[in-house]
């Protein structure tokens, strides 16, 4: 009996308070964190033909950095992490040019339309994505429709020298690109749309009352506001791009891979842990920068800086 | 209009403006005339179309019809950006991502000058508004107060023809807005730029402006000297609107010399009131009557209109205080006592009085 | 004076066509004659028919539901706690670990987070004997870990823009803590709850890169079986289950979104009328 009210009286004090922490805390450490660990530890082992392959010590030192080494030295890894870059930075400054205005327009008409559209934008979202790379596989291929009327677009406005049976899309990195566009587009739009809507129009007619042309206006007031908007869509879409799997597997150019389809083919194809875990650390490392600088902007865009303190 | 010469027309020329938001009515058919140098508001209650006809001189807005002319220009269809009218916001709407000189100095940009003649224009305008020394600040950076200032500094710098001012005081807290209200009438009158001001705050607009439009769902009812509209008001929303009265409906007896004899259910005694309103016995008009031009006593005084009434609330305010009293018909009447001697005995709740007024303070009106 | 910004109206009806095309392209397609995918053959539902008696088709649509059922749960229960304790408990013993695990997954890039997952349970097999067999088990629990994340910013942000006088209030009112949190905060919170819920849910139901890690033999869900079929090209096939799951899918979310918007119709309307017979 005494035992009991000791529990409960334990449970009322901190015991509640311990369960909430403690049970995701252990959870995630157990799931999260120690799966990482062993990545940044195999990154240091030596590959080895024995089941699981890797092994420390032998004729090896204890850390072996022969897998980082080799990032730097074969130029297989080097080029795929210039691929991955220029994709995925690309693509950003895609759904930039295409997400801006946009977000912009759905700040600027009626609300009824506003709501639909904004649900429009969002629908994607919960649709797989694996289908939307898939629908524009069957856009790209050789016999499409689409396919066919982009050559003919092609054949039109070019001499006939360069007349084309069709243009050459999948497994380029055109196709990567246009397909991260594609699937991303929302990841800028969204919170691009949240910092816009939130800009004072006042601003907008004040700086017209002095003296500005509509174009004027949005150079001087609503873009440098919109800042912190850009950085956080820019880097919501870079982050996941550059370490795409899916996208440049199924559309992407094998002979010129990007990153994260280095990493899956070194682990499961070439069995090579170790320099798969190497290749994965470097990611991570690339990645740390624009992901504090993400939280930091993200925070802006959500207005807690001094854009809000004014009102 | 009577004379087309270029020196006789009036600097702003409101004629014939109404705008329709949908089927809306917010501005129906207001004609102004407002002349250079002078400082003029629009008064009226939230919604009544003061702000709408503010837009529609800064050109945020496009009239449904009807014409504006600034300095024989009209200005009616051009866009905001080219027009010699510089607004200031009520939210200030000063530019967050940049310094207050850089807000000061947004307009200059659009004017051929030297970076340097650029700085003097900025440093003279900040110290017009005292904000010298504060000019690397950020908007977030300074007080409520100061930011109006730059937000005047930034409409003033482009030397603007007419100076619109939306709601100028009412984010300042009431002390601020008493001192605020001399700098400013000071700044006009420095710079003669034509300042329009709108506001819903009856005080503000009488002590800045030099005459006022009071506007009531999208129409002007009455423009005038703040103590012309306020003496002689020409409706009963006028008069209720402007300061407080308390109003009775009397039915005329006789009208002779200017002077015109009511008979009032509220009041035990017939009612003289000097009046230019030309009236036909037997007609109802409206009586109303300002708090501080009745006298309260406890001897019944000489003279016309007096009748007795008992004290049902009283509010003490220091410099004055004020009764409302119950007549004998159950009607409510306001009247203000200053109390001019410290230690009197003033009226108590409950005690009996004669309320009593002149004939020239009472105002007579038909609509 | 406004004008009609023509060049935004113009760029939101390309950006919307680029978002739709393919969609309806797919799904005109799925309707195709032809085994061939891209070649127009004439309208017939043959596919369907085909989809609707392939059995693998549908184990896989069951074992993906299971999953995402279990995890999304399981996800739940374990990120809202966390949500609570970062947004309610300001200070414990390692709490800047904790945010850090909790944001981490957001960015972690999924070939990283697969691999690394699957390298866990192979060497916990070979040290603990468990999991001997990977699948249904393994899967979930991967899926439970990188979705409860979700669940916890929603939850977070949702407790940290909620009123939390109501919370001193039932206190001052005699409840214990953990009370208050079963009887106040939790029952406040339930919406992002519910939406966290299906954040994780549609989050475990569409994700191939970790499930492929970490799935076994005999554990193929739906995205694997897309993803097994796709990597070989366009079949007609796929376009009509990817026009069945865009086709439910739309017509839940657009459910979803007009009763939210008639409730917030309804609200707003009893406001107005609450005002009307105020004044």
């Amino acid at each position: 009996m005494r035992a009991l009210t000791g529990l409960s009286q334990w449970f009322d004090r901190r015991g509640w308070r311990d369960l909430i922490i403690g049970l995701p805390y252990v959870w995630l450490l157990v799931l999260f964190l120690l799966p990482f660990l062993i990545v940044l530890a195999m990154s240091l082992a030596t590959r080895t033909p024995t089941a699981p392959p890797f092994g420390y010590g032998g004729d090896n030192p204890l850390l072996n950095f022969e897998g980082y080494a080799r990032l730097f030295t074969d130029d297989l890894y080097i080029r795929s992490f210039l691929t991955s870059l220029m994709n995925a930075g690309v693509a950003t400054l895609f759904c930039l040019a295409l997400g801006y205005p946009m977000a912009l327009g759905l700040t600027r008409i009626s609300a009824g339309w506003r709501g639909i559209l904004l649900m429009l934008v969002i629908l994607p979202f919960w649709t797989s994505f694996l289908l939307r790379v898939y629908a524009w596989m069957g856009l790209m291929g050789r016999n499409s429709w689409f396919n066919g009327l982009l050559t003919d677009l092609w054949n039109w406005v070019t001499p006939e020298a360069w007349a084309l049976g069709h243009i050459p899309m999948m497994q380029t990195n055109f196709a990567v690109v246009l397909v991260m566009v594609y699937t991303y587009l929302p990841f800028m739009i969204l919170p691009l749309y949240a910092n816009l809507e939130r800009l004072d129009r006042a601003l907008d007619e004040a700086a017209m009352d002095l003296g500005s042309r509509p174009f004027r206006v949005f150079v001087d007031v609503t873009l440098p506001q919109s800042v912190p908007g850009i950085i956080a869509g820019g880097l919501l879409v870079f982050i996941p791009a550059a370490g795409e799997l899916v996208i440049p597997t199924l559309v992407g150019d094998a002979g010129m891979p990007m990153i994260g389809r280095v990493i899956s083919d070194e682990f499961a194809s070439a069995r090579d842990w170790p320099m798969a875990s190497s290749v994965a650390v470097v990611l991570l490392i690339l990645m740390v920068g624009p992901t504090i600088l993400y939280s930091r902007f993200n925070a802006r865009a959500e207005g807690s800086g001094p854009l809000e303190a004014q009102k | 209009m009577a004379a087309d010469g270029a020196g006789a027309a009036p600097f702003i020329q409101i004629e014939g403006v109404s705008k329709f938001f949908g089927t809306f009515p917010a501005v129906r058919d207001v004609s102004l005339s407002i002349d250079k140098g002078e400082c003029f508001a629009l008064l009226g209650a939230s919604g009544c179309g003061k702000t709408t006809l503010l837009r529609m001189l800064a050109g945020f807005e496009e009239p449904t019809s009807g014409s504006i002319r600034i300095d024989g220009q009209d200005m009616t269809r051009i866009p905001p950006w080219e027009r010699p009218v510089h607004m200031m916001f009520q939210s200030y709407a000063l530019f967050p991502h940049m310094s207050v000189e850089k807000n000061v100095g947004y307009g200059l940009k659009h004017e051929k000058m030297t970076r340097a003649q650029r700085r003097d224009r900025v440093a003279e305008m900040l110290d017009l508004v005292q904000m010298s020394g504060l000019g690397s600040r950020k908007p977030h950076q300074i007080s409520g107060g100061q930011r109006q200032r730059v937000a005047l500094a930034r409409a003033l710098a482009r030397q603007p023809k007419v100076l619109l001012l939306d709601e100028p005081l009412a984010a300042l807290d009431k002390k601020l807005r008493e001192h605020t209200q001399f700098e400013l009438m000071a700044i006009q009158a420095r710079t003669g730029v034509n300042f329009i001001v709108v506001t819903h705050d009856q005080e503000e607009a009488m002590t800045l402006a030099d005459r006022l439009a009071v506007m009531d769902k999208g129409q002007v009812r009455q423009v005038g000297r703040p103590l012309d509209v306020y003496e002689n008001p020409n409706s009963r929303y006028v008069a209720g609107f402007l300061g407080t009265v308390s109003q009775f409906e009397g039915r005329v007896i006789r009208a002779e010399g200017g002077t015109v004899t009511l008979s009032v259910a509220d009041f035990a005694c017939e009612i003289s009131v000097a009046s230019p309103l030309d009236t036909r016995p037997g007609e109802v008009l409206t009586l109303a009557l300002r708090p501080e031009k009745l006298r309260l006593t406890r001897e019944r005084p000489e003279g016309p209109n007096t009748f007795p009434g008992t004290v049902k609330d009283l509010a003490y305010f220091g410099k004055d205080s004020l009764y409302r009293v119950i007549l004998p018909s159950g009607g409510l009447i306001s009247a203000h006592a200053v109390n001019a001697r410290r230690g009197a005995q003033a009226p108590d709740w409950d005690e009996a009085l004669w309320v009593s007024f002149e004939p020239g303070a009472a105002i007579l009106l038909r609509d | 004076m406004r004008r009609r910004p023509v060049f935004l109206i113009t760029m939101l009806c390309f950006g919307f066509a680029f978002f739709y095309i393919p969609i309806l392209s797919m799904i005109v397609y799925s309707f195709n004659g032809s085994r061939l995918a891209t070649v127009w053959g004439g309208f017939s539902t043959r596919w369907y028919v085909s989809l609707w008696d392939n059995r693998q088709v549908w184990a896989a649509m069951v074992l993906s539901i299971k999953i995402a059922l279990v995890s999304a749960t399981g996800a739940t229960i374990l990120g809202t706690m966390a949500g609570i304790a970062l947004a309610r408990f300001r200070k414990f013993r390692g709490r800047t670990l904790f945010s850090a695990m909790v944001t981490a997954p957001l960015v972690m890039p999924e070939v990283i987070t697969g691999i690394a997952t699957l390298m866990l349970f192979i060497l916990m097999a070979q040290w603990v004997g468990w999991p001997a067999q990977r699948g249904f088990t393994t899967v979930t629990l991967a899926h439970i870990t990188f979705s409860m994340v979700f669940v916890t910013t929603v939850v977070q942000s949702r407790l940290s823009s909620a009123d939390r006088a109501i919370e001193e209030a039932a206190m001052d009112l005699g409840s214990r803590p953990w009370q208050v949190l079963r009887d106040v905060t939790l029952p406040v919170i339930s919406p992002a709850i519910l939406s966290g819920w299906l954040l994780a849910f549609t989050i475990s139901l569409d994700d191939v890169v970790i499930t492929s890690f970490t799935t076994g033999p005999g554990a193929t869900t739906l995205p694997l079986l897309i993803w097994s079929k796709v990597k070989l090209g366009v079949t007609p096939d796929i376009n009509a289950l990817a026009t069945l799951i865009v086709v439910v899918v739309g017509i839940g979310v657009a459910l979803a979104g007009w009763i939210l918007r008639r409730a917030e119709k309804r609200r707003d309307l009893d406001a107005r009328m609450a005002f009307r017979s105020g004044t």
